[in-house]
């Protein structure tokens, strides 16, 4: 090892957290704004040119707020816990791979940190971490408030998480490796996500739990919580939590996209496009720029539901998580799994056309059962 | 001294200090978070022993799943700090210690007498530490050890179907 490798593994780390830091800036703003445009305001557009220097003049406000510890605190635990929130939303990143690589001064430099070859077994591993900021958060300030919070959030993410790795499982199952990159070069002659909708549904609904967006944002029901976990906090402790909650919206979306939308890879009916023109593996720099595309649009749908739905009631979240996805996600992984190995054992591709058809038929038969289940509750209200 | 060794003294230093502070900090969620510590320290050293696929099982399973679960427990029981019981039953801490001395004598013993201390322990090489390891992994956990894994299986599936069908029972007795 010499040192220019890790001169290398520096810089990437480097670049990664500032495109991360400067994701989150801006991902505020495009929530903001699309948010307006959905309730027909014009959100904000004072701050430079349609307020694109709005994260900064935010940035600038945060960074000289008072900043309060209230008395009672578990002192050390409180000031952890932003810091143990926003590592794992940073190092999540590290094994996402962004593009293929390209030739600087006769080196190769890939566009990924890490090669892991058990990358996926390392998002699983950094996520089930990322609940202890937020429980610990809760618990430390030392209010009841914060502490119903804390709590809710950690058996949320508890909840969500296994069904969270049973989607990682498909994946896995689909690309025959841990490794991300090889997972997204399997994708090169079909998405996942078109194999598997319902795989990639169910992985699009348990990140917005584990991400605590809405609908899932029982851990920060301003309503009944005031704020949830992060009350006590202010000033740029208050900014940790909320950075670490955008990045991990951007990371998660950049893994949704890695396992189920082809990653870095254009889309597959374009491979053979004039000649390979739109082709990743003839210009390096297109493989950034369709996984950000990628990102803006799944990161519109979460944005999208947060502004159309009413959040969901906490008992109601936790036997959805328990009775409605983890069996589903068994089935489909079971159909996943059973439809790879009996078109390659009897060599007849008819089982693995029949994955989708099969899935899309137990996600079906699920929601004819959440539909039944309610209208039994409610008395044929429905 | 070589770069490893000097890594591998610093974790070992982290671990017996986070293990010690487990033991004998007052507060229950501060052991927790020492022993989290702990496993994580402990994946590091899989890590160094080059078996990735082990270190992160061991993030996933002892730091992020069973210990948030403790700390779940903690925190709602509010069972953090610890009150000082009057002693209950008087020969338990004698006892602990005569048995801890016995299982510490044996351990340094069996140690000395049963590991084979001139051969020189190598960490496994490149080859190992790829997917095609993981797949003899698999093959061995798969082919081999079938049944006991099934069966752990289905330990945990009905727990699962336990678990549900415990917390659904007041709805049922409803009808």
């Amino acid at each position: 090892m010499d040192w220019t490798f890790w001169l290398e593994w520096v810089i990437k780390g480097f670049v990664l957290c500032l495109i991360l830091l400067t994701g989150f800036a801006y991902l505020t703003l495009y929530e903001r704004r699309a948010l307006a445009r959905m309730q027909v305001r014009v959100g904000p557009n004072r701050a430079g040119y349609q307020g694109l220097l709005q994260p900064i003049a935010d940035a600038v406000k945060l960074i000289f707020k008072e900043e309060l510890t209230p008395a009672r605190v578990y002192k050390v635990v409180f000031v952890l816990a932003p810091v143990l929130t926003v590592v794992p939303s940073l190092v999540l990143a590290a094994v996402v791979p962004l593009g293929t690589s390209f030739n600087l001064f006769g080196r190769v430099i890939t566009l990924y940190v890490a090669d892991l070859n058990v990358g996926v077994l390392y998002l699983t591993s950094i996520a089930s971490i990322a609940v202890y900021g937020i429980t610990l958060a809760g618990w430390s300030s030392n209010n009841k408030y914060a502490m119903l919070g804390g709590i809710r959030a950690s058996a949320q993410m508890i909840s969500y998480e296994l069904s969270l790795g049973l989607c990682f499982a498909i994946a896995i199952v689909m690309g025959n490796s841990m490794n991300l990159v090889d997972i997204v070069n399997a994708q090169s002659g079909m998405w996942f996500a078109v194999i598997q909708p319902v795989g990639a549904l169910i992985f699009l609904i348990v990140t917005l739990a584990e991400v605590n967006r809405a609908p899932f944002d029982m851990p920060e029901a301003e309503q009944e919580l005031t704020a949830g976990f992060h009350s006590e906090y202010s000033g740029m402790k208050f900014a940790l939590f909320f950075m670490a909650e955008y990045q991990k919206m951007i990371v998660i979306c950049m893994i949704a996209a890695t396992l189920f939308f082809g990653g870095y890879r254009e889309f597959w009916f374009l491979k053979d496009f004039a000649g390979g023109i739109l082709s990743v593996d003839r210009f390096w720099f297109l493989g950034p720029i369709y996984l950000l595309l990628k990102v803006i649009v799944l990161l519109f749908f979460m944005i999208w539901i947060r502004a159309t739905w009413p959040r969901i009631r906490y008992d109601r979240l936790m036997s959805f998580g328990w009775k409605v996805l983890l069996p589903l996600s068994l089935v489909v992984l079971f159909i996943t799994a059973a439809g790879i190995l009996l078109a390659q054992e009897l060599n007849n591709q008819i089982y693995f056309y029949s994955i989708p058809v099969l899935s899309i038929i137990s996600a079906m038969v699920a929601v004819a059962l959440i539909y039944r289940d309610l209208r039994r509750k409610s008395n044929g209200r429905i | 001294m070589t770069s490893e060794l000097i890594v591998f003294l610093v974790l070992s230093l982290v671990a017996i200090s986070s293990a010690f502070g487990m033991l004998f900090s007052r507060n229950a969620v501060y052991s927790a978070l020492f022993l989290v510590l702990n496993f994580v320290t402990v994946a590091v050293f899989y890590l160094m022993l080059g078996a990735p696929f082990i270190a992160m099982s061991q993030i996933t399973v002892y730091a992020g799943a069973i210990m948030v679960l403790f700390l779940f427990v903690i925190m709602l029981l509010g069972a953090e700090s610890l009150v000082p019981l009057p002693q209950a039953m008087p020969w338990q801490r004698p006892l602990a210690f005569i048995l801890a001395a016995i299982l510490a004598v044996e351990s340094v013993y069996l140690i000395f007498a049963r590991s084979r201390l001139n051969t020189v322990i190598t960490a496994p090489d490149a080859a190992t530490n790829s997917m095609e390891g993981l797949r003899d992994m698999a093959m061995i956990l798969f082919d081999q050890f079938l049944l006991p894994f099934e069966i752990t299986s289905i330990l945990l599936l009905v727990a699962m179907v336990g678990a549900i069908v415990l917390t659904n029972r007041e709805k049922v007795g409803h009808k």
